[in-house]
């Protein structure tokens, strides 16, 4: 388990990127059409590229692990710190594109504050990062406005997307132990302070996709920064880490 | 001391792997030498998941100890990160003769009958550098190099 403030909250962050990579990576080879298969599994393959910077990085801080993949791969769910937007399922292609159209939104004001950050490593890979997130966010942007927009069917699914997803953003932008002590160390700034702003833009484009708006924000589903889960990531692990775990330090 | 030219020779000789047609000196990827000790090739990669940069690193490692610069590192840098800027003129040739429309803020053109009359079929592509796009005068696909 990572000690120190800059590990605690980099972990979050090659978290979120590795998990939402493997979901999107259970689409290779069932997307609707060929060039949506090839946009998700190319967007699972740039967030696989950040976690795997972020991983390595870590282990540059604290001794996690012995290598970047037994640190990825091989811990009990309750040590991953992943929010549990990433780990929902891909239930159908309105629920992946609004999932990553919420996160990536995110994911971008999260990058964002680390530009600056006091560890110059983790700025450069956030300033690498965001040039791919804008891609993310323009394609899975498009996907929301298009369904939203729609005919009936298309609408409809958007619609039951966001009753279903929007009680997970909030926790995204928690300001919790992980992030204030990570501003405190000079890691972050706090990118808290820009959930309204987030919730804004989010909204506008909402209600350009057909005029939805989202629940209220009345019980946002919040735990997984703090490795409480639920049964998504225990189904995601089970793939992901067999392997790994059968055969410890298997190569491909 | 390492001789700076004579490895930037030997590097502009490793072809990327996904486009054959460019060597990774035109491709922006080496970023310079440092001196040391103990001297270093400094890169920079492309696209964080792309999967051709641990084989461009090994491509380069190999190629090296081969000529006996086997005392020579590698050293990855991310910032200031990679930008299709920094792919040269020459190199913008060769990708369109390849049949990729080069990056830049032109309108998107056909690489086999010039015509601007495209459309965007996809923002991603066959590897994370390229959109694809087709033509309507001649019909065919076409790949163009993203910018970035």
């Amino acid at each position: 388990m990572p000690k120190k403030p800059e590990t605690v909250y980099m972990l979050r962050l090659a978290d979120n990127a590795l998990i939402l990579g493997q979901r999107l990576s259970e689409m290779c080879g069932h997307g609707p059409e060929m060039e949506l298969d090839m946009a998700m599994t190319n967007m699972s393959l740039d967030l696989i590229g950040q976690a795997k910077l972020l991983f390595e990085h870590i282990l540059t801080w604290e001794d996690l692990a012995p290598n970047a993949d037994v640190l990825a791969m091989t811990r009990p769910l309750e040590q991953y710190s992943n929010c549990l937007l990433v780990a929902q399922p891909n239930v159908d292609f309105a629920h992946i594109m609004l999932r990553q159209y919420l996160f990536s939104s995110m994911q971008k004001f999260q990058y964002e504050a680390l530009l600056r950050s006091s560890d110059k490593t983790l700025a450069a890979i956030a300033e690498k990062s965001l040039k791919e997130i804008a891609y993310h966010i323009r394609f899975a942007k498009s996907w929301v406005l298009r369904l939203g927009d729609g005919t009936d069917e298309s609408r409809a699914r958007m619609s039951d997307a966001l009753e279903s997803l929007w009680r997970f953003t909030g926790e995204m932008f928690a300001n919790d132990a992980g992030l204030s002590d990570a501003v405190a160390a000079g890691l972050s700034t706090n990118f808290a302070l820009i959930y309204g702003d987030w919730k804004l833009e989010v909204k506008s484009v909402l209600s350009e996709a057909g005029g939805l708006t989202p629940p209220p924000d009345t019980r946002m589903i919040m735990g997984g920064h703090q490795g409480q889960h639920d049964e998504n990531l225990g189904h995601i692990l089970s793939d992901m880490q067999f392997m790994q775990l059968s055969y410890p330090g298997l190569n491909w | 001391m390492v001789n700076n030219i004579r490895v930037l020779d030997l590097l502009a000789e490793i072809m990327d792997p996904e486009i054959p047609v460019i060597n990774i000196v035109e491709l922006g990827i080496v970023r310079g030498i440092e001196d040391g000790p103990p001297p270093r090739v400094i890169i920079t990669p492309t696209y964080v998941g792309c999967p051709a940069t641990d084989m461009i690193s090994e491509m380069i490692r190999e190629k090296l100890d081969g000529a006996g610069y086997d005392d020579v590192a590698i050293k990855n840098r991310l910032s200031p990160a990679w930008t299709t800027d920094w792919i040269t003129k020459e190199a913008h040739e060769k990708l369109r003769l390849y049949g990729i429309d080069p990056p830049g803020t032109h309108t998107p053109s056909c690489p086999r009958c010039g015509s601007t009359n495209t459309k965007l079929i996809s923002e991603f592509g066959s590897t994370p550098c390229k959109a694809l796009h087709a033509c309507k005068d001649c019909l065919e696909p076409f790949d163009r190099f993203k910018c970035h």
